[in-house]
Protein backbone atom coordinates (compact mmCIF):
# COMPACT_ATOMS: atom_id res chain seq x y z
CA UNK A 1 0.00 0.00 0.00
CA UNK A 2 0.63 3.57 0.16
CA UNK A 3 4.00 4.69 1.79
CA UNK A 4 3.42 7.77 3.37
CA UNK A 5 4.47 9.54 5.95
CA UNK A 6 1.81 12.13 6.52
CA UNK A 7 1.67 15.87 6.53
CA UNK A 8 4.81 17.09 6.53
CA UNK A 9 5.60 21.08 8.31
CA UNK A 10 7.22 23.16 5.79
CA UNK A 11 9.31 26.21 6.09
CA UNK A 12 13.42 26.73 4.99
CA UNK A 13 15.48 24.03 6.21
CA UNK A 14 19.20 24.91 7.26
CA UNK A 15 20.83 22.28 4.71
CA UNK A 16 20.56 23.68 1.26
CA UNK A 17 22.74 20.54 0.26
CA UNK A 18 22.22 21.00 -3.30
CA UNK A 19 25.69 19.99 -4.55
CA UNK A 20 26.19 22.56 -7.88
CA UNK A 21 27.10 19.95 -10.40
CA UNK A 22 27.26 16.69 -11.10
CA UNK A 23 26.92 16.25 -14.22
CA UNK A 24 26.27 12.56 -14.38
CA UNK A 25 23.89 12.42 -11.54
CA UNK A 26 20.65 11.61 -13.78
CA UNK A 27 22.45 10.51 -16.50
CA UNK A 28 24.09 7.55 -16.48
CA UNK A 29 22.19 4.39 -17.19
CA UNK A 30 22.79 2.59 -14.10
CA UNK A 31 20.48 5.56 -12.92
CA UNK A 32 17.60 4.83 -14.71
CA UNK A 33 16.82 2.33 -12.52
CA UNK A 34 15.97 3.07 -9.21
CA UNK A 35 18.94 4.10 -7.14
CA UNK A 36 17.39 5.69 -3.35
CA UNK A 37 20.77 6.02 -2.23
CA UNK A 38 23.40 6.82 -4.28
CA UNK A 39 22.07 10.14 -6.30
CA UNK A 40 22.91 13.71 -4.60
CA UNK A 41 20.92 16.52 -4.34
CA UNK A 42 21.37 19.04 -7.12
CA UNK A 43 18.97 22.30 -8.46
CA UNK A 44 17.34 20.61 -11.61
CA UNK A 45 17.90 22.12 -14.79
CA UNK A 46 21.45 22.79 -14.11
CA UNK A 47 23.89 20.29 -15.36
CA UNK A 48 27.58 19.84 -16.87
CA UNK A 49 26.62 21.93 -20.05
CA UNK A 50 28.61 20.69 -23.05
CA UNK A 51 29.08 17.44 -20.68
CA UNK A 52 25.68 16.44 -20.35
CA UNK A 53 25.73 16.25 -24.28
CA UNK A 54 28.81 13.97 -24.37
CA UNK A 55 26.70 11.63 -21.62
CA UNK A 56 23.69 11.65 -23.57
CA UNK A 57 25.08 10.88 -26.96
CA UNK A 58 22.31 8.74 -27.76
CA UNK A 59 19.67 11.28 -27.61
CA UNK A 60 22.03 13.33 -29.95
CA UNK A 61 22.21 10.67 -32.79
CA UNK A 62 18.29 10.85 -32.54
CA UNK A 63 17.56 14.58 -32.78
CA UNK A 64 20.73 15.01 -35.69
CA UNK A 65 18.21 12.09 -37.20
CA UNK A 66 15.20 13.93 -36.56
CA UNK A 67 16.73 17.05 -37.96
CA UNK A 68 17.55 15.13 -41.34
CA UNK A 69 14.71 13.45 -41.71
CA UNK A 70 12.48 16.24 -40.76
CA UNK A 71 14.34 18.53 -43.12
CA UNK A 72 14.15 16.37 -46.39
CA UNK A 73 10.71 14.71 -45.87
CA UNK A 74 8.61 15.15 -49.05
CA UNK A 75 11.62 16.29 -50.83
CA UNK A 76 11.79 13.50 -53.64
CA UNK A 77 15.46 14.72 -54.35
CA UNK A 78 16.73 14.22 -50.56
CA UNK A 79 19.93 14.56 -49.66
CA UNK A 80 20.96 15.03 -53.19
CA UNK A 81 20.22 18.81 -52.68
CA UNK A 82 23.61 19.13 -50.59
CA UNK A 83 25.14 18.12 -53.96
CA UNK A 84 23.13 19.86 -55.58
CA UNK A 85 23.79 23.25 -54.03
CA UNK A 86 27.15 23.88 -53.43
CA UNK A 87 27.16 22.45 -56.84
CA UNK A 88 25.79 25.19 -58.56
CA UNK A 89 27.64 27.92 -55.93
CA UNK A 90 30.53 26.60 -57.34
CA UNK A 91 29.22 27.09 -61.06
CA UNK A 92 28.37 30.63 -60.26
CA UNK A 93 31.90 31.56 -58.54
CA UNK A 94 33.77 29.22 -61.14
CA UNK A 95 32.22 31.22 -64.72
CA UNK A 96 32.10 34.70 -63.01
CA UNK A 97 35.32 34.68 -61.05
CA UNK A 98 37.57 31.93 -62.83
CA UNK A 99 36.52 32.57 -65.74
CA UNK A 100 35.43 35.99 -66.69
CA UNK A 101 37.87 37.62 -64.01
CA UNK A 102 40.28 35.24 -65.27
CA UNK A 103 41.81 34.04 -61.93
CA UNK A 104 42.07 30.56 -63.85
CA UNK A 105 45.13 31.92 -65.23
CA UNK A 106 46.45 33.55 -61.94
CA UNK A 107 45.89 30.22 -60.06
CA UNK A 108 46.75 26.36 -61.09
CA UNK A 109 43.84 24.32 -60.74
CA UNK A 110 41.72 27.22 -59.50
CA UNK A 111 38.43 25.18 -59.64
CA UNK A 112 39.89 22.80 -56.95
CA UNK A 113 41.02 26.04 -54.68
CA UNK A 114 38.12 27.37 -55.14
CA UNK A 115 35.76 24.57 -53.92
CA UNK A 116 37.89 23.86 -51.06
CA UNK A 117 37.20 27.08 -49.53
CA UNK A 118 33.32 26.92 -51.13
CA UNK A 119 33.25 23.66 -48.12
CA UNK A 120 35.03 25.30 -45.52
CA UNK A 121 32.05 28.28 -46.12
CA UNK A 122 29.17 26.26 -46.26
CA UNK A 123 29.94 23.76 -43.37
CA UNK A 124 30.55 27.11 -41.66
CA UNK A 125 27.83 29.01 -42.22
CA UNK A 126 24.92 25.99 -41.93
CA UNK A 127 26.64 24.97 -38.64
CA UNK A 128 26.34 28.43 -37.26
CA UNK A 129 23.12 29.70 -38.98
CA UNK A 130 21.56 26.21 -37.72
CA UNK A 131 23.21 26.68 -34.23
CA UNK A 132 21.60 29.95 -34.19
CA UNK A 133 17.85 29.23 -34.70
CA UNK A 134 18.31 25.77 -32.72
CA UNK A 135 16.54 27.14 -29.80
CA UNK A 136 14.05 28.79 -31.21
CA UNK A 137 13.07 26.43 -33.43
CA UNK A 138 12.88 23.73 -30.60
CA UNK A 139 10.87 25.89 -28.65
CA UNK A 140 8.39 23.03 -27.90
CA UNK A 141 11.37 20.74 -26.39
CA UNK A 142 12.62 23.76 -24.83
CA UNK A 143 9.62 25.44 -23.25
CA UNK A 144 8.38 21.72 -21.65
CA UNK A 145 10.49 19.53 -20.95
CA UNK A 146 13.98 20.06 -19.52
CA UNK A 147 17.13 18.78 -21.86
CA UNK A 148 20.39 19.96 -21.69
CA UNK A 149 19.86 22.54 -23.94
CA UNK A 150 23.40 22.62 -25.54
CA UNK A 151 22.13 19.55 -27.38
CA UNK A 152 20.35 21.51 -29.86
CA UNK A 153 23.03 23.23 -31.30
CA UNK A 154 25.39 20.65 -31.23
CA UNK A 155 23.20 18.57 -33.27
CA UNK A 156 23.08 21.37 -35.38
CA UNK A 157 26.91 20.86 -36.15
CA UNK A 158 26.10 17.56 -36.80
CA UNK A 159 23.51 17.66 -38.99
CA UNK A 160 25.71 20.09 -40.72
CA UNK A 161 28.78 17.43 -41.22
CA UNK A 162 26.39 15.12 -42.97
CA UNK A 163 26.47 17.49 -45.75
CA UNK A 164 29.90 18.24 -45.61
CA UNK A 165 31.03 14.95 -46.29
CA UNK A 166 29.41 14.79 -49.96
CA UNK A 167 30.99 18.21 -50.74
CA UNK A 168 34.27 16.79 -49.42
CA UNK A 169 33.80 13.43 -51.48
CA UNK A 170 33.54 15.98 -55.08
CA UNK A 171 36.30 18.20 -53.81
CA UNK A 172 37.96 14.95 -53.62
CA UNK A 173 37.05 13.48 -57.06
CA UNK A 174 38.33 17.12 -58.28
CA UNK A 175 41.22 16.63 -56.36
CA UNK A 176 42.26 12.95 -58.02
CA UNK A 177 41.53 14.69 -61.39
CA UNK A 178 43.83 17.04 -61.59
CA UNK A 179 47.02 14.53 -59.67
CA UNK A 180 46.45 15.27 -56.51
CA UNK A 181 49.25 13.56 -53.69
CA UNK A 182 49.12 14.71 -50.82
CA UNK A 183 51.30 13.61 -47.34
CA UNK A 184 50.32 12.88 -44.47
CA UNK A 185 50.60 15.71 -42.56
CA UNK A 186 48.77 17.59 -45.27
CA UNK A 187 45.83 15.27 -44.29
CA UNK A 188 46.01 15.64 -41.01
CA UNK A 189 46.04 19.13 -40.67
CA UNK A 190 42.61 19.05 -43.31
CA UNK A 191 40.98 16.75 -40.19
CA UNK A 192 42.38 19.37 -37.95
CA UNK A 193 41.21 22.22 -39.65
CA UNK A 194 37.76 20.64 -39.77
CA UNK A 195 37.79 20.28 -35.97
CA UNK A 196 38.83 23.95 -35.47
CA UNK A 197 36.46 24.81 -37.79
CA UNK A 198 33.55 23.14 -35.70
CA UNK A 199 34.41 24.34 -32.53
CA UNK A 200 34.35 27.82 -33.96
CA UNK A 201 31.17 27.57 -35.55
CA UNK A 202 29.66 25.38 -32.42
CA UNK A 203 30.89 28.44 -29.80
CA UNK A 204 29.54 30.89 -31.84
CA UNK A 205 26.08 29.20 -32.56
CA UNK A 206 25.65 28.38 -28.67
CA UNK A 207 26.11 32.44 -28.41
CA UNK A 208 24.03 33.68 -30.53
CA UNK A 209 21.76 30.80 -30.45
CA UNK A 210 21.30 32.00 -26.68
CA UNK A 211 20.88 35.65 -27.51
CA UNK A 212 18.47 35.32 -30.61
CA UNK A 213 15.91 33.67 -27.81
CA UNK A 214 15.70 36.57 -26.51
CA UNK A 215 15.96 38.97 -29.58
CA UNK A 216 15.19 37.35 -32.37
CA UNK A 217 17.22 40.02 -34.39
CA UNK A 218 20.48 38.45 -33.53
CA UNK A 219 18.98 36.04 -36.30
CA UNK A 220 19.85 38.92 -39.13
CA UNK A 221 23.01 39.17 -37.55
CA UNK A 222 24.09 36.24 -37.81
CA UNK A 223 23.13 36.16 -41.68
CA UNK A 224 25.16 39.90 -42.03
CA UNK A 225 27.94 38.07 -40.20
CA UNK A 226 27.88 35.10 -42.77
CA UNK A 227 27.54 37.13 -45.85
CA UNK A 228 30.98 39.19 -44.99
CA UNK A 229 32.63 35.82 -43.53
CA UNK A 230 32.30 34.41 -47.75
CA UNK A 231 34.30 37.32 -48.64
CA UNK A 232 36.93 37.84 -45.27
CA UNK A 233 38.62 34.91 -46.62
CA UNK A 234 40.07 33.73 -49.14
CA UNK A 235 38.20 31.83 -50.76
CA UNK A 236 37.69 33.34 -54.55
CA UNK A 237 41.27 35.36 -54.03
CA UNK A 238 44.36 34.69 -52.99
CA UNK A 239 46.10 35.56 -49.43
CA UNK A 240 48.52 37.50 -51.41
CA UNK A 241 46.18 40.16 -52.76
CA UNK A 242 45.44 41.03 -49.28
CA UNK A 243 48.71 40.97 -48.03
CA UNK A 244 49.78 43.10 -51.31
CA UNK A 245 47.02 45.44 -49.94
CA UNK A 246 47.14 45.28 -46.38
CA UNK A 247 51.19 45.02 -46.08
CA UNK A 248 52.01 42.77 -42.70
CA UNK A 249 51.47 44.97 -40.13
CA UNK A 250 48.75 44.96 -37.82
CA UNK A 251 46.10 44.78 -39.92
CA UNK A 252 47.36 41.88 -41.57
CA UNK A 253 47.47 40.20 -38.64
CA UNK A 254 43.84 40.81 -37.35
CA UNK A 255 42.83 39.09 -41.05
CA UNK A 256 44.89 36.17 -40.12
CA UNK A 257 43.77 35.96 -36.66
CA UNK A 258 40.08 34.78 -38.27
CA UNK A 259 39.79 31.39 -37.82
CA UNK A 260 38.14 31.00 -40.84
CA UNK A 261 40.85 32.78 -43.07
CA UNK A 262 43.02 30.02 -41.59
CA UNK A 263 40.82 27.12 -41.93
CA UNK A 264 40.42 27.86 -45.67
CA UNK A 265 44.54 28.16 -46.14
CA UNK A 266 44.24 24.95 -44.13
CA UNK A 267 42.08 23.40 -46.74
CA UNK A 268 43.81 24.80 -49.45
CA UNK A 269 47.19 23.43 -48.09
CA UNK A 270 44.99 20.07 -47.81
CA UNK A 271 43.51 19.75 -51.03
CA UNK A 272 44.59 22.61 -53.49
CA UNK A 273 48.62 22.48 -52.67
CA UNK A 274 49.27 18.99 -53.51
CA UNK A 275 47.91 19.26 -56.94
CA UNK A 276 50.02 22.14 -58.21
CA UNK A 277 53.22 22.13 -59.27
CA UNK A 278 54.39 23.51 -55.36
CA UNK A 279 55.33 26.95 -56.33
CA UNK A 280 52.50 28.69 -55.10
CA UNK A 281 53.22 30.39 -51.92
CA UNK A 282 51.65 29.99 -48.43
CA UNK A 283 51.37 32.23 -46.39
CA UNK A 284 54.59 32.38 -43.91
CA UNK A 285 54.10 31.95 -40.23
CA UNK A 286 51.17 29.58 -41.41
CA UNK A 287 52.03 27.37 -37.83
CA UNK A 288 51.38 30.88 -35.95
CA UNK A 289 47.98 31.54 -37.23
CA UNK A 290 46.83 28.51 -37.31
CA UNK A 291 47.98 28.68 -33.74
CA UNK A 292 46.35 31.16 -33.18
CA UNK A 293 43.35 30.28 -34.95
CA UNK A 294 42.83 27.22 -32.78
CA UNK A 295 43.34 29.16 -29.47
CA UNK A 296 40.56 31.78 -31.09
CA UNK A 297 38.08 28.71 -31.68
CA UNK A 298 38.35 27.41 -28.26
CA UNK A 299 38.41 30.67 -26.20
CA UNK A 300 35.20 31.73 -28.44
CA UNK A 301 33.62 27.87 -27.22
CA UNK A 302 34.89 28.48 -23.85
CA UNK A 303 32.51 32.23 -23.59
CA UNK A 304 29.77 30.55 -25.74
CA UNK A 305 29.26 28.02 -22.94
CA UNK A 306 29.10 31.20 -21.01
CA UNK A 307 27.09 33.24 -22.42
CA UNK A 308 24.41 29.43 -22.97
CA UNK A 309 24.60 28.63 -19.52
CA UNK A 310 23.60 32.38 -18.27
CA UNK A 311 20.65 32.82 -20.22
CA UNK A 312 19.52 29.08 -20.42
CA UNK A 313 16.91 29.33 -17.37
CA UNK A 314 15.46 31.91 -19.34
CA UNK A 315 14.51 30.01 -22.48
CA UNK A 316 11.44 28.58 -21.08
CA UNK A 317 9.71 31.80 -20.41
CA UNK A 318 10.94 34.14 -23.08
CA UNK A 319 10.29 31.58 -26.05
CA UNK B 1 5.36 8.14 10.04
CA UNK B 2 7.32 9.94 12.86
CA UNK B 3 10.12 12.17 12.02
CA UNK B 4 11.63 11.31 8.82
CA UNK B 5 15.67 11.38 7.67
CA UNK B 6 16.74 14.28 5.31
CA UNK B 7 18.37 11.98 2.86
CA UNK B 8 14.99 10.14 2.60
CA UNK B 9 13.99 13.90 0.46
CA UNK B 10 13.39 13.89 -2.69
CA UNK B 11 12.75 17.05 -3.31
CA UNK B 12 13.61 20.51 -1.66
CA UNK B 13 11.94 23.94 -2.28
CA UNK B 14 13.27 26.53 0.02
CA UNK B 15 11.70 29.81 -0.18
CA UNK B 16 11.21 29.91 -3.85
CA UNK B 17 9.87 33.00 -5.55
CA UNK B 18 9.18 33.65 -9.59
CA UNK B 19 8.99 36.63 -11.35
CA UNK B 20 8.21 37.00 -14.77
CA UNK B 21 8.71 40.13 -16.84
CA UNK B 22 5.89 40.82 -19.51
CA UNK B 23 7.02 43.31 -22.30
CA UNK B 24 4.83 45.20 -23.99
CA UNK B 25 7.32 45.75 -26.65
CA UNK B 26 10.45 44.56 -28.49
CA UNK B 27 10.24 47.54 -31.20
CA UNK B 28 13.10 49.73 -30.67
CA UNK B 29 11.17 52.88 -31.81
CA UNK B 30 9.35 52.55 -28.69
CA UNK B 31 12.17 51.29 -26.60
CA UNK B 32 13.69 54.44 -27.13
CA UNK B 33 10.86 57.00 -26.85
CA UNK B 34 9.52 55.21 -23.69
CA UNK B 35 12.77 55.54 -22.67
CA UNK B 36 13.53 59.37 -23.24
CA UNK B 37 9.63 60.40 -21.99
CA UNK B 38 11.56 58.50 -18.62
CA UNK B 39 8.25 56.13 -18.87
CA UNK B 40 10.55 53.21 -19.21
CA UNK B 41 8.40 51.49 -16.48
CA UNK B 42 5.09 51.21 -19.04
CA UNK B 43 7.53 48.99 -21.44
CA UNK B 44 6.66 45.96 -19.09
CA UNK B 45 5.62 44.44 -15.79
CA UNK B 46 6.10 42.48 -13.22
CA UNK B 47 3.99 39.64 -12.58
CA UNK B 48 4.74 36.96 -9.35
CA UNK B 49 3.63 33.79 -10.29
CA UNK B 50 5.33 32.38 -6.99
CA UNK B 51 6.12 33.78 -4.01
CA UNK B 52 8.40 32.23 -0.89
CA UNK B 53 7.19 28.81 -1.46
CA UNK B 54 8.90 26.26 0.71
CA UNK B 55 8.13 22.67 0.37
CA UNK B 56 9.82 19.35 1.14
CA UNK B 57 8.41 15.80 -0.16
CA UNK B 58 9.86 12.60 0.19
CA UNK B 59 10.72 9.31 -0.89
CA UNK B 60 7.00 7.04 -1.66
CA UNK B 61 4.99 10.61 -1.20
CA UNK B 62 2.70 11.52 -3.10
CA UNK B 63 1.40 15.03 -2.81
CA UNK B 64 -0.97 17.49 -5.02
CA UNK B 65 -0.33 20.43 -6.03
CA UNK B 66 -3.97 22.45 -5.60
CA UNK B 67 -5.44 25.87 -6.71
CA UNK B 68 -7.42 27.60 -9.00
CA UNK B 69 -6.07 28.61 -12.54
CA UNK B 70 -3.09 30.96 -12.34
CA UNK B 71 -1.75 29.82 -8.57
CA UNK B 72 1.50 28.89 -9.56
CA UNK B 73 0.86 25.26 -9.86
CA UNK B 74 2.47 24.62 -12.94
CA UNK B 75 4.96 26.78 -12.48
CA UNK B 76 6.23 24.96 -9.60
CA UNK B 77 6.31 22.19 -11.38
CA UNK B 78 8.17 23.35 -14.00
CA UNK B 79 10.80 25.00 -11.64
CA UNK B 80 11.08 21.52 -10.30
CA UNK B 81 11.42 19.48 -13.62
CA UNK B 82 14.28 22.33 -14.44
CA UNK B 83 12.34 23.64 -17.17
CA UNK B 84 13.02 27.19 -15.66
CA UNK B 85 15.11 28.54 -12.71
CA UNK B 86 13.40 30.36 -9.87
CA UNK B 87 14.89 33.72 -9.30
CA UNK B 88 14.56 33.85 -5.48
CA UNK B 89 15.64 30.86 -3.20
CA UNK B 90 16.62 26.95 -4.48
CA UNK B 91 15.29 24.09 -5.43
CA UNK B 92 17.21 20.60 -4.90
CA UNK B 93 16.00 17.56 -6.28
CA UNK B 94 16.87 13.71 -6.05
CA UNK B 95 16.66 11.28 -8.47
CA UNK B 96 15.85 12.08 -12.15
CA UNK B 97 12.84 14.10 -12.81
CA UNK B 98 9.82 13.06 -15.41
CA UNK B 99 6.47 12.74 -15.67
CA UNK B 100 3.11 13.35 -17.73
CA UNK B 101 3.62 17.00 -18.95
CA UNK B 102 2.88 18.38 -21.90
CA UNK B 103 2.96 14.97 -23.18
CA UNK B 104 3.95 14.55 -26.88
CA UNK B 105 5.92 17.90 -26.81
CA UNK B 106 9.26 15.74 -27.96
CA UNK B 107 6.69 14.02 -30.71
CA UNK B 108 7.72 14.71 -34.54
CA UNK B 109 5.03 14.27 -36.78
CA UNK B 110 7.29 13.07 -39.52
CA UNK B 111 8.74 10.30 -37.85
CA UNK B 112 6.67 6.94 -37.26
CA UNK B 113 5.29 6.03 -34.08
CA UNK B 114 8.67 3.85 -33.51
CA UNK B 115 10.64 6.58 -34.47
CA UNK B 116 9.36 8.50 -31.84
CA UNK B 117 9.30 6.28 -28.82
CA UNK B 118 13.11 5.87 -29.13
CA UNK B 119 12.96 10.11 -30.24
CA UNK B 120 10.82 10.33 -26.57
CA UNK B 121 12.30 8.04 -24.67
CA UNK B 122 15.64 9.02 -25.02
CA UNK B 123 14.55 12.82 -24.42
CA UNK B 124 12.72 11.45 -20.95
CA UNK B 125 16.46 10.25 -20.17
CA UNK B 126 15.86 6.41 -20.90
CA UNK B 127 19.41 4.63 -22.04
CA UNK B 128 18.92 3.11 -25.86
CA UNK B 129 18.84 -0.29 -24.11
CA UNK B 130 15.89 0.61 -21.13
CA UNK B 131 13.75 1.82 -24.24
CA UNK B 132 14.72 -1.73 -26.38
CA UNK B 133 13.79 -3.50 -22.79
CA UNK B 134 10.38 -1.75 -22.28
CA UNK B 135 9.67 -1.14 -26.21
CA UNK B 136 7.17 -3.71 -26.32
CA UNK B 137 5.38 -2.79 -22.91
CA UNK B 138 5.25 0.26 -24.40
CA UNK B 139 3.43 -0.27 -27.58
CA UNK B 140 0.79 -2.73 -25.99
CA UNK B 141 -0.02 0.18 -23.28
CA UNK B 142 -0.65 1.94 -26.45
CA UNK B 143 -2.79 -0.38 -28.10
CA UNK B 144 -1.23 0.89 -31.55
CA UNK B 145 0.53 -1.71 -32.46
CA UNK B 146 -0.72 -1.83 -36.45
CA UNK B 147 0.29 1.61 -36.73
CA UNK B 148 3.58 1.36 -35.26
CA UNK B 149 5.73 2.06 -38.28
CA UNK B 150 3.11 4.81 -39.80
CA UNK B 151 3.98 8.10 -39.19
CA UNK B 152 3.00 10.06 -36.27
CA UNK B 153 1.05 12.67 -38.28
CA UNK B 154 -1.36 10.22 -39.26
CA UNK B 155 -2.63 9.35 -36.14
CA UNK B 156 -5.90 10.57 -34.88
CA UNK B 157 -5.75 12.67 -31.62
CA UNK B 158 -6.45 9.80 -29.45
CA UNK B 159 -3.97 7.49 -30.57
CA UNK B 160 -0.84 10.48 -30.27
CA UNK B 161 -2.08 10.92 -26.87
CA UNK B 162 -2.45 7.10 -26.07
CA UNK B 163 1.35 6.73 -27.37
CA UNK B 164 2.70 9.87 -25.79
CA UNK B 165 1.66 8.62 -22.60
CA UNK B 166 2.83 5.00 -22.78
CA UNK B 167 6.16 6.45 -23.12
CA UNK B 168 5.51 9.02 -20.43
CA UNK B 169 4.63 6.63 -17.86
CA UNK B 170 7.55 4.31 -18.85
CA UNK B 171 10.35 6.30 -18.29
CA UNK B 172 10.71 4.96 -14.47
CA UNK B 173 12.12 8.35 -12.99
CA UNK B 174 12.86 8.26 -9.18
CA UNK B 175 10.32 11.69 -9.25
CA UNK B 176 7.28 11.80 -11.30
CA UNK B 177 5.52 14.74 -12.25
CA UNK B 178 1.73 14.84 -13.58
CA UNK B 179 0.09 17.41 -14.57
CA UNK B 180 -4.05 17.45 -15.44
CA UNK B 181 -4.00 13.70 -16.35
CA UNK B 182 -7.72 12.95 -16.94
CA UNK B 183 -7.83 15.64 -19.59
CA UNK B 184 -7.09 13.46 -22.16
CA UNK B 185 -7.74 10.14 -23.84
CA UNK B 186 -10.80 8.07 -23.62
CA UNK B 187 -12.08 6.37 -20.03
CA UNK B 188 -10.75 3.11 -20.70
CA UNK B 189 -7.17 4.43 -21.13
CA UNK B 190 -7.34 6.82 -18.16
CA UNK B 191 -8.07 4.18 -16.10
CA UNK B 192 -5.08 2.13 -17.55
CA UNK B 193 -2.96 5.78 -16.80
CA UNK B 194 -4.57 6.17 -13.09
CA UNK B 195 -3.39 2.39 -12.73
CA UNK B 196 0.05 2.96 -13.44
CA UNK B 197 0.53 5.94 -11.50
CA UNK B 198 -1.02 4.31 -8.61
CA UNK B 199 1.64 1.33 -9.65
CA UNK B 200 4.67 4.17 -9.76
CA UNK B 201 3.20 4.93 -6.27
CA UNK B 202 3.19 1.64 -4.41
CA UNK B 203 6.91 1.36 -5.95
CA UNK B 204 7.64 4.02 -3.82
CA UNK B 205 8.46 6.65 -6.29
CA UNK B 206 7.92 10.33 -5.41
CA UNK B 207 4.93 11.45 -6.98
CA UNK B 208 3.58 14.94 -7.29
CA UNK B 209 0.05 15.42 -8.93
CA UNK B 210 -1.51 18.37 -10.69
CA UNK B 211 -5.35 18.50 -10.88
CA UNK B 212 -8.65 20.34 -10.75
CA UNK B 213 -10.27 16.77 -10.54
CA UNK B 214 -10.29 16.44 -6.15
CA UNK B 215 -12.20 13.26 -6.29
CA UNK B 216 -9.19 11.72 -8.07
CA UNK B 217 -6.21 13.03 -6.18
CA UNK B 218 -7.79 12.41 -2.51
CA UNK B 219 -7.77 8.56 -3.93
CA UNK B 220 -4.19 9.23 -5.34
CA UNK B 221 -2.30 11.17 -2.83
CA UNK B 222 -2.00 11.60 1.48
CA UNK B 223 -0.56 15.28 0.55
CA UNK B 224 -2.62 18.59 -0.66
CA UNK B 225 -0.37 21.80 -1.13
CA UNK B 226 -2.84 24.55 -2.19
CA UNK B 227 -1.47 27.42 -3.77
CA UNK B 228 -3.12 30.47 -3.97
CA UNK B 229 -1.86 33.50 -5.98
CA UNK B 230 1.68 32.36 -5.77
CA UNK B 231 1.44 31.56 -2.28
CA UNK B 232 1.50 28.41 -0.22
CA UNK B 233 -1.88 29.10 1.53
CA UNK B 234 -1.63 24.82 2.81
CA UNK B 235 -0.08 21.89 3.44
CA UNK B 236 -1.43 19.40 5.41
CA UNK B 237 -3.26 16.15 5.05
CA UNK B 238 -5.34 15.88 1.57
CA UNK B 239 -8.59 16.04 3.04
CA UNK B 240 -8.10 19.21 4.45
CA UNK B 241 -6.76 20.37 1.34
CA UNK B 242 -9.95 19.57 -0.53
CA UNK B 243 -12.14 20.89 2.32
CA UNK B 244 -10.41 24.31 1.99
CA UNK B 245 -10.73 24.43 -1.73
CA UNK B 246 -14.40 23.17 -1.66
CA UNK B 247 -15.08 25.97 0.86
CA UNK B 248 -13.21 28.25 -0.92
CA UNK B 249 -15.00 27.46 -4.14
CA UNK B 250 -18.51 27.86 -2.31
CA UNK B 251 -18.01 31.17 -1.35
Amino acid sequence: MVVSSGPRQTGGHGDRGASPSHPTAHLDKANITPMSDTAIFQAPGTGGGLLDVFHRRYLLRLLVHKELKARYHGSVLGMLWSYIKPAVQFGVFYFVIGVFFKMNNAVDSYAVYLFSGIIAMNFFSEAFGNATRSITGNWALVKKIYLPRELFPVASVFVSFTHFIPQVLVLLVGCLVTGWHPTVWQLLAGVGGFLVLAVFALGLGLIFGALNVVFRDFENVVDLILMVATWASPVIYTWTAVRDALGDGPLWWLYQCNPLTNVVEIFHWTFWYPTTDGRAPMPTQMPTFVAIAAGVSVVVLGIGQLVFRRFDGRFAQEL
Amino acid sequence: MGQRQLDQDRIRIDRVSKHFTLRHTRAVKEIVVKGLQGRRKELSEQFTALRDVSLTVGEGEAIALLGRNGSGKSTLLKLISGVMGADEGSIAVRGNVAGLIDVGAGFHPDLTGRENIFLNGAILGMSEAKIHQEFDRIVAFSEIEEFIDTEVKFYSSGMFLRLAFAVAVHTDPDIFLVDEILAVGDEPFQHKCLDRIRELRDEGKCLVIVSHDLDMVSRFTDRGVVLDKGRMVHDGPIDEAVALLRRRAEG
